[in-house]
Formats: structure tokens, sequence, C-alpha cells
């Protein structure tokens, strides 16, 4: 079979993501500005431990190999080692993803104790200045601190989790260097304008030019740097990157956040996505395989506005989440399509003042006290 | 070292296999590979490799034909870059 009937097949969904994120809670310390589901206060209605393990039951059964964790800051939960463990136990693999601000050095140690674990710590500057800047305020000690531990540790390879701004694209060489220091892999992904990051974006996303950097970079370095696929939109500009070129959402990917709802894509958390929960009777299996939202994800899409431009093959017309978030038509070009048909259609948009992006459903961010005291420098 | 008919084979312990329309999804849960089998066949093939003495032996249990022994070793040689299986 050749690898395109691959791809149209998983397209056309399978019984079972292939890759599953859930977001625990979506309590956190931090509060960044390109945050994907708006965290920082915990949902009373979030997942009981129980409920929490009753999922992981069901993905055994599906056979999800591994899961995704994040949140929120998935290690506030103070049953955390108690659920991830309960998911190694079963088979299902954990990746999970933190800002480090709980891994000390009796946190590491456990961690590294476990097997079928992989830590993902997030960074965004590979000095203090570029990094708080979007992550908050001592946030790069933080990481580092979580990483020094996690070597003293022998926890082996971590992974560095890198969202792509304007303000960090000149510092991937370093970045790389920076996890080689450690024995650690690099990750990089894309930024969307999900969550607090659909307030963000226009300032932090990278220019055109960037893109072509990004792109010529993530080609020289192939498969020794992750992307979690996040950059399939730059193969219009030559050469495929490595990975599968296709939008996910609902096909092979998913996410479940902290009160159980089930949403396309980790990037899309807003009620039009939404495609139920796993408390609903039948639980996730029937979701994943029959609420109206996925099934309609897994027709064949229309090129749409894409159709008479000769790299949709290659693109795929970019991120379904990218387009909702900007306002942007669905079945059109991306925001950042490197051919620049998004970039006019937005400003076509906003001159004519029809450009109204749908605001994120629901928000967790922590409410902003007057009397806050500002950050010592 | 390639991989040739008369090589011994096995898949690894640590591989676990999820069939799917087109074959089967195949995961390493010590390096973390996420790999496709493209064909069920490719499925019947990795599956049974420990049974057979040779690669030979478990292409004729599992009705491949000559034609397609080549282009089925080639993708048996990729899973032992991957380590989904091992030779001996």
């Amino acid at each position: 079979m050749s690898a395109e009937t691959l791809v149209s097949q998983l397209k056309r969904g399978l019984d079972a993501p292939i890759c599953l994120t859930w977001e625990l809670t979506y309590a956190c310390n931090l509060q960044c500005v390109h945050c994907l589901s708006s965290s920082g206060q915990r949902d009373p209605r979030e997942l009981s431990t129980a409920q929490a393990k009753a999922v992981i039951d069901e993905l055994r059964d599906l056979q999800v190999f591994y899961i995704n964790i994040g949140g929120g800051e998935p290690m506030i939960r103070r049953d955390f080692f108690d659920i991830i463990g309960h998911s190694i136990h079963n088979s299902i693999g954990v990746k999970f993803s933190t800002n480090g601000a709980y891994i000390d050095t009796d946190s590491a140690r456990r961690l590294a104790a476990m097997d079928y674990l992989d830590i993902q710590i997030s960074l965004d500057g590979t000095d203090a200045a570029t990094n708080d800047a979007v992550r908050g305020a001592g946030s790069f000690d933080t990481a580092i601190t979580a990483m020094e531990n996690l070597r003293r540790a022998n926890f082996g390879e971590f992974k560095i989790s890198v969202v792509v701004t304007r303000h960090n694209v000149a510092q991937l060489d370093e970045f790389k260097s920076l996890a080689d220091s450690y024995g650690a892999q690099l990750r990089i992904t894309r930024l969307r304008p999900a969550g607090r990051g659909a307030d963000t974006w226009h300032e932090l996303h990278p220019t055109a030019d960037q893109q072509v950097e990004i792109y010529r970079w993530l080609l020289a370095h192939g498969e020794n740097v992750l992307t979690g696929d996040s950059f399939f939109h730059l193969n219009a500009l030559g050469e495929p990157l490595p990975g599968l070129n296709l939008c996910g959402a609902g096909r092979v990917v998913c996410l479940i956040d902290p009160v159980g709802d089930v949403y396309a894509c980790p990037f899309v958390l807003h009620d039009e996505f939404r495609a139920g929960s796993v408390l609903d009777p039948g639980g996730f299996t029937k979701v994943w395989r029959e609420s109206t939202l996925f099934t309609s994800l897994r027709e064949p899409e229309s090129a749409g506005a894409c159709a008479s431009c000769g790299s949709y093959d290659a693109c795929q017309g970019g991120c379904m989440a990218a387009k909702f978030f900007t306002g942007l038509p669905l079945d059109g070009p991306d925001p950042e399509c490197v051919s620049g048909h998004g970039e006019e259609l937005l400003s076509a948009r906003t001159s004519s003042g029809i450009a109204t992006a749908p605001k994120p459903t629901s928000n967790h961010s922590r409410p902003v006290s007057l009397t806050r005291k500002p950050a010592r420098a | 070292m390639a991989l040739t008919l008369q090589s011994a084979c096995s898949l690894s312990p640590q591989v676990a296999l999820r069939p799917e329309p087109f074959g089967a999804l195949a995961y390493h849960y010590g390096n973390r590979r996420l790999v496709f089998l493209k064909h069920p066949d490719m499925v019947s093939v990795v599956k049974s490799l420990s049974d057979h003495p040779t690669i030979a032996a478990t292409f004729d249990a599992c009705g491949i034909a000559n034609e397609r022994r080549p282009s089925f070793l080639a993708a048996l040689e990729n899973l032992t870059k991957s380590e989904i299986i091992s030779v001996g």
C-alpha cells in the first residue's frame, strides 16, 4: 500500500486516536501569554481521580499506546503521580508537559524511577528576558532548576519544548545547544492563536521571512528535532518536512479537557469543536467513533479558495485552528500561508471591518488584581 | 548487516500491535517509535516471524508470493532499524 493511501485512510479516521492530549487541570502557577487553554484557575468540575482512572481504563481497552498530558500545570494535581502511575501500569505510556515548578529533588527522583514516561519542559527563550516576557517572571530559572534536578536524578533524555515566536526564532541554534548540553531532545512547535494566544498571536507569530528560516532550519535538522508535525503549512516552501502531512483533528488526534470534554484537537478549545464528554453515556469511545463533529471532520474536505493554488497538496491548507481563531474561513488559506494568501485575506477583512474572530469559549485566567505588586527587578 | 531471506527474526517483546484497516500500528515502548505496518499481510509476517527459523519460511507460511518478497524484505529491514523486530 502506498503512502498516499495510508494518508487517505488516516483522513477517514481510525477506531481510536493515535495521539491523544489530555489537559489534566486548568490550574497553573503561570499565566503564559500564549496559553492554548487560557489556564490559571482550577475548574471546580475537574474530573475526580476515579473518573480520570476510568478514562485511562477505556483508553487501555482502545489500545491507545501513549497519552500526552498537559494543563494548566498537571503536576499541581495532588493525584498526579496516582494518575500517571495508573496509566503506565496499564501499558499506556505518558508524556507530560510541565513548566518544571514542581520538579524538585524528590519528585525528580520519583519520575526517574518510572518506565514509559517522557517529560517535556516548556521553555520559550534561551535567556530569562526572552522566556519570561512570554511565560512570566522567574519562569526561566524555574525551568532550568527542573532540568538540573532531572539531570541529577539521572532521569535520562527529557525534552525541551519550545513554542516558536518572532522573538525566539533567532535562538533556534542556542535551543539545540542547550538541549544537547542536557542530553535532552529539542521539540519545537508552532504558535497557535488559541486560548490567550488568540490575543497575542498578532504580535508574537513569526514573520514571513522567519517562517522561511524555520523551514530551512527544520530541513537541516531532520528527525533530530521533534515538531509534533506542527509545521506542515511550511511544506509549500519546497521539500516536505518529516512527518505526516495532514491535519489530524478528530481523525487521529483529539483532546480531553480537565472537565472531560472532548475536542477535535488541542488548539480548538471552543464550543464549535467540542464533540462530547467522556462522562456522556458510551464514554470517550462513543464520542470518538460516533460524534457528529468527528464524523464530519473525516469527510473529504474541500480545498475551497485554495483549490486553484498549486501548493495545496503540499500544505493541505494549513491549520484549522489557526484559521478559526483568526476569523478566516476553514476552507481557505492558513493565516501564515507561505504564499501570503492568508495575510492578504486577513488585511482585506480587517480593512472592510468584517474580521470578527471567534473568542475562546472558556477562560480560566486568574483575575487581574489591581493591588498586585509588580515583580521585583 | 543486511537482512536476507535466510535471517532469523522476531518481534520485539517491547512492541505492541494495534490492528487497523490499513494493517496495524506498531509501537515500541522502549524507543517510543510508532510505525505503520501498511498491509495486513505485513502484519501476519511480523507476528509469525518467531515461529519460523528463517524469513523465507515465514513468507512460505504466510503465502507471500515470490514477486512480493523483495519489497517485504526491504520493509522488514526498515523494521530492524526502528527495533520493531530484531535479528536472531
